[in-house]
């Protein structure tokens, strides 16, 4: 049973269509990669499988529920509950400290609890730099903190807008790294990404041009190959 | 438990902000703190004006008149009683006055007997040449006696119960003589120890203690008026006029009505004008946390969309930003009372000259207040909050 399924969806602004008639299916603990130019409608589709945005007409089903018709404030608790989500410019809160930044989202979700937060720093390699704040963190680190508080509330779909982006290559490893083994204890993974080396490690890909799929393709031969981290 | 760990990620969250921000937001402190200031030292003032101005305007006289009602005059025990009425720590000045009628070279004066240690708290507005003790004379008297400091002149006039012949004009200067060493009379040498000038009535008489007076006539202490300076406003000075006359039908008070209504007059003005600034103070106040708060939500646009992003309700969000507003006005509040008394101080230094009481409910009243203000003035701006949307944060710069 699909975790995610898009049922012609459209998102249409004045007379350009971003998204156009759009049908996808993602089965639970399935990692795709979204790819595609500049302006192809990636984010587009992000923010409507994040609950950030509805589409203008089709339906979205995530995990049995539609949710293409709720409202604002039922699609912030369905959001807080499903989605963990990170960034390319990593949007920590640069007056909290990295453990601080992880516990805001439990205290959004359900309960705020330090210790939990700072295991949650350690899976991904910072329990040593959990009382920096960001502005003493490097970029890798910055997003390893934004992993962190995106899968602290355990959400079942883990999405990523150029995730990546603003990473070297080093660190893109590291990150990858980090979605490799979250995809091996069963996390859904949906990134956004121009990179291709980044695209290859799915399991699957999809290309956007002009908000239409144009490209479905199964990685599951190669999966994991890309990005292997030195001794890995 | 539960909820215990949520309030305390919430206090954690805003005094973070707070503190960690602590630069950018040094502005909307001290617009509060300002504001505070302003309006705690002026309450101060306000609070302080009345009695500070009371006393102020104690320096221009009496403002309350006793006289007897009957032909008898008013006896000690009578004064006793007045004093206990009208409250003794109100009295700045309480002098009684007997009046007699004396002779020096044949010419008819007043010799007011009277307290003259009373009479100075009462008009120490009086010019005096000379020193302010026993005897002084009015100008008028020593310019018609052609007497000048340190002078001696004699007086004479009726013991007390003696026929008031010595007034009579009609006698010889020759009989005068004989009268003026029978029992009746009394004859005594003063010395000029000043000249007042007042510009009144005053300059008329001769001022000597009661004392010296009764003791020449020969007679128990009995005063014919007593001139009051009594701390009071004008219904204050009216209800005590209706007080004694109740209490005591041989006495007949009565208020120096143009002194008490001037001074409630000009403190009347006063405190509209205090109440007036307080209000500009407090609406420019919140003006400025107004356009603060405005600035900072739209400052942590992204901040307040990641939130939103990472699942909180708009309310969670909101209440955020007015715990923050609540903070700053806590701060300033608290910041404000202090320099508030330190400038109320020293405006009542520099214009009364006497220090001031430091009003303590003053502390949490004014931190209320401000925190008020500033939640009022912030709700329009932290309402924005609902207006951004979660999407942006994944837009780029
Ligand atoms: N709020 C909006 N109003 C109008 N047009 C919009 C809006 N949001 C996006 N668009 C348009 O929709 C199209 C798709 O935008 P989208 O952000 O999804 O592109 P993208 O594939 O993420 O591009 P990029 O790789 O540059 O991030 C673009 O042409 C964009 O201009
Ligand atoms: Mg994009």
């Amino acid at each position: 049973m699909p975790i995610l399924e898009l049922k012609n969806v459209s998102k249409i602004y004045g007379s350009l269509k971003a998204l156009n008639d759009i049908n996808l299916s993602v089965n639970a603990g399935d990692w795709l990669s979204i790819m595609g130019p500049s302006g192809s409608g990636k984010t587009t589709m992000i923010n409507i499988i994040g609950c950030m945005d509805t589409p203008s007409t089709g339906n979205v089903i995530l995990d049995g529920v539609d949710i293409s018709k709720e409202s604002q404030s039922n699609l912030t608790r369905i959001r807080r509950d499903k989605i963990g989500l990170i960034f390319q410019q990593f949007h920590l809160i640069n007056y909290l400290t990295a453990v601080e930044n992880v516990m805001l989202a439990q205290y959004y979700h359900s309960m705020p609890d330090e210790q939990e937060a700072l295991e949650a720093l350690e899976k991904v390699g910072l329990k040593e730099r959990a009382y920096h704040l960001p502005s003493q963190l490097s970029g890798g680190e910055q997003q390893r903190v934004c992993i962190a508080r995106a899968l602290i509330n355990s959400p079942q779909i883990l999405l990523g807008d150029e995730p990546t982006g603003n990473l070297d290559e080093e660190n893109e490893k590291v990150v990858v790294d980090i979605f490799r083994r979250l995809h091996s204890e069963g996390v859904t993974i949906i990134i956004v990404t121009h990179d291709p080396e980044v695209g290859d490690v799915a399991q699957r890909k999809i290309i956007l041009e002009h908000g239409r799929v144009i490209q479905d393709i199964d990685q599951r031969a190669t999966f994991g190959e890309a990005l292997k981290l030195k001794g890995a | 438990m539960a909820n215990n760990n949520k309030r305390k990620m919430y206090l954690r969250l805003i005094t973070r902000s707070l503190i960690r921000r602590a630069s950018r937001l040094i502005t909307a402190v001290l617009a509060i703190a300002i504001g505070a200031t302003i309006l705690s030292g002026l309450v101060t003032i306000y609070y302080d004006i009345p009695e500070q101005l009371g006393r102020e305007f104690r320096s221009y006289g009496a403002n309350l008149i006793i006289m007897p009602s009957g032909e008898n005059g008013i006896n000690e025990n009578d004064i006793n009683r007045v004093k206990n009425l009208i409250g003794r720590e109100k009295i700045v000045g309480f002098a009684p006055y007997r009046y007699q009628t004396i002779k020096i070279n044949e010419q008819p004066f007043l010799l007011a007997g009277t307290d003259l240690e009373q009479v100075k708290n009462n008009s120490p507005f009086w010019y005096i040449e000379g020193d302010w003790q026993n005897v002084m004379i009015g100008r008028e008297v020593a310019e018609v006696l052609n007497l000048n400091l340190g002078d001696d002149f004699k007086i004479q006039g009726v013991k007390f119960g003696g026929q008031a012949e010595a007034s009579n004009q009609n006698y010889s200067a020759e009989e005068n003589k004989t009268r003026d060493f029978g029992s009746q009379y009394f004859s005594e040498k003063l010395n000029v120890k000043g000249i007042i000038t007042t510009g009144g009535a005053e300059e008329g008489f001769i001022f000597a203690d009661m004392k010296i007076l009764n003791d020449l006539i020969e007679d128990n202490f009995k005063a014919d008026v007593i001139e009051c300076s009594i701390i009071a406003n004008a219904s204050e000075l009216e209800n005590l006029t209706q007080q004694i006359s109740k209490a005591m039908p041989n006495l007949e008070p009565r208020a120096v009505r143009r002194l008490t209504q001037s001074q409630d007059i000009v403190l009347g003005k006063l405190e509209a004008l205090v109440l007036l600034v307080t209000v500009i103070v407090l609406i420019i106040t919140m003006i400025s946390v107004y356009t603060t708060m405005t600035a900072m939500v739209a400052e942590r646009k992204k901040e307040i969309a990641l939130k939103k992003a990472l699942g909180a309700e708009n309310r969670l969000v909101m209440s955020e930003l007015l715990g923050e507003g609540i903070l700053l006005g806590f701060v300033g509040g608290a910041l404000g009372v202090f320099l508030g008394y330190e400038f109320a101080l020293r405006v009542s230094l520099n214009v009364f000259g006497r220090g001031i009481n430091f009003q303590w409910a003053l502390i949490p009243v004014t931190i209320i207040v401000f925190i008020a203000i500033t939640v009022i003035a912030s709700i329009m701006p932290v309402r924005k909050v609902m207006e951004i949307h979660p999407a942006i944060i994944l837009k780029g710069e």
